[in-house]
């Protein structure tokens, strides 16, 4: 109750800027791609590192006062970009990818704990960006898992589907299983759509 | 479990939503842990709210940086009448009601170990085994 009444106070006399916007997603689907895509532009500098194997960002990290401006139009956010969500961690996975035996191990302990920290993280949003991978099949139970729990909890979220650059990407269908929710085709890493991303994200803002 | 070790065997729990509607948030994860600890594949009579998902994400996790060969859960809801496109009407019914169990969702959690992989789209869900 404390919580519902300290939300509607808040959002009354809070500017509607340095909004805390979340990046959350599964592993790999290009959250810190974008994050960084985001501060590189508004800010100069990018925020983590990004590689292919899978749950390189083991820690949520955060970039605070980032202005965007677009169609003539300003906004300062807070940039947070969380660990991919997932309910399997395995370390023989790493070792898959060339790496050692012991920082595999050290990798996948840094991983659970980094998708601890994302949850807790949920509750602070003010609005959720959930990046998903295009290629990929969007009705896994971790995608829906995130969205129940952002709808009960009344965050706004927007959908982006990532990765349209490449042959298998289906927006279509990210679209067909989240009809309730702006879905927008992006690639983060040859930062295309970008006009239609920054679009939907000052109409999720209003939404906050 | 040894490293490297074939399963030899597991059992499924069918569990009906009368053996947890009386417990609280902790209890219900933990008893649906224990039971995927002992490699059982669990499959729940309707679904869990948001949060209990969430939670059974967070305490998995917790779980996988403490006990050596626990890998984590595969976890899946199925709506037995309609596809996913109805889920977000499903889900705000249930966060309504403040209850799930009478839904007519099946949910399946099994451990990592066992569950490779439960492959879902609208109309059908395909659980592998290891």
């Amino acid at each position: 109750m404390l919580k519902i009444l300290s939300r509607f106070f808040g959002g009354l006399f809070r500017r509607k800027d340095n909004l805390k916007i979340g990046f959350y997603g599964p592993p790999n689907s290009g959250k810190t791609s974008l994050a960084n895509l985001l501060c590189r532009d508004w800010t100069g500098e990018e925020l983590g590192t990004v590689s292919e194997v899978p749950h390189e960002t083991r820690e949520v990290q955060f970039k605070e006062k980032v202005e965007i401006e677009h169609n003539g139009k300003k906004m300062l956010l807070k940039i947070i970009d969380t660990p991919g969500i997932a309910t399997k961690i395995d370390y023989e996975d790493f070792i898959n990818y060339g790496i050692g035996k012991q920082e595999s191990k050290k990798r996948a302990k840094e991983a659970t704990q980094g998708i601890i920290e994302a949850i807790k993280w949920l509750d602070d949003m003010d609005a959720v960006i959930i990046v998903l991978d295009a290629t990929e099949n969007p009705y896994s139970q971790v995608n829906l898992t995130i969205i129940g729990n952002l709808l009960a909890r009344k965050i706004p979220v927007l959908i982006v589907a990532n990765k349209i650059d490449l042959r298998k990407a289906n927006v279509k269908k990210i679209e067909a299983a989240f009809p309730e929710y702006s879905v927008v085709g992006i690639s983060a890493k040859k930062a295309t759509n970008m006009d239609n991303f920054y679009d939907e994200i000052f109409k999720l803002t209003k939404r906050v | 479990m040894k490293k490297n070790s074939k399963i030899r065997g597991f059992s499924i729990h069918i569990m009906p939503y009368s053996e947890i509607k009386e417990l609280t948030i902790t209890e219900r994860v933990k008893k649906i842990l224990q039971l995927v600890l002992g490699n059982r594949v669990v499959i729940l009579q309707g679904r869990l709210r948001p949060e209990e998902e969430i939670r059974l994400i967070e305490d998995t996790m917790a779980m996988v940086d403490h006990i050596r060969s626990f890998k984590g859960i595969e976890l899946a809801v199925v709506d037995a009448h309609r596809g996913d496109a109805g889920f977000f009407l499903k889900m705000r019914r249930g966060i309504a009601q403040g209850l799930t169990g009478e839904s007519n969702s099946l949910t399946v959690i099994g451990p990592a170990s066992i569950v490779k992989e439960i492959k879902k789209d609208p109309s059908k869900i395909e659980v592998f085994f290891s």
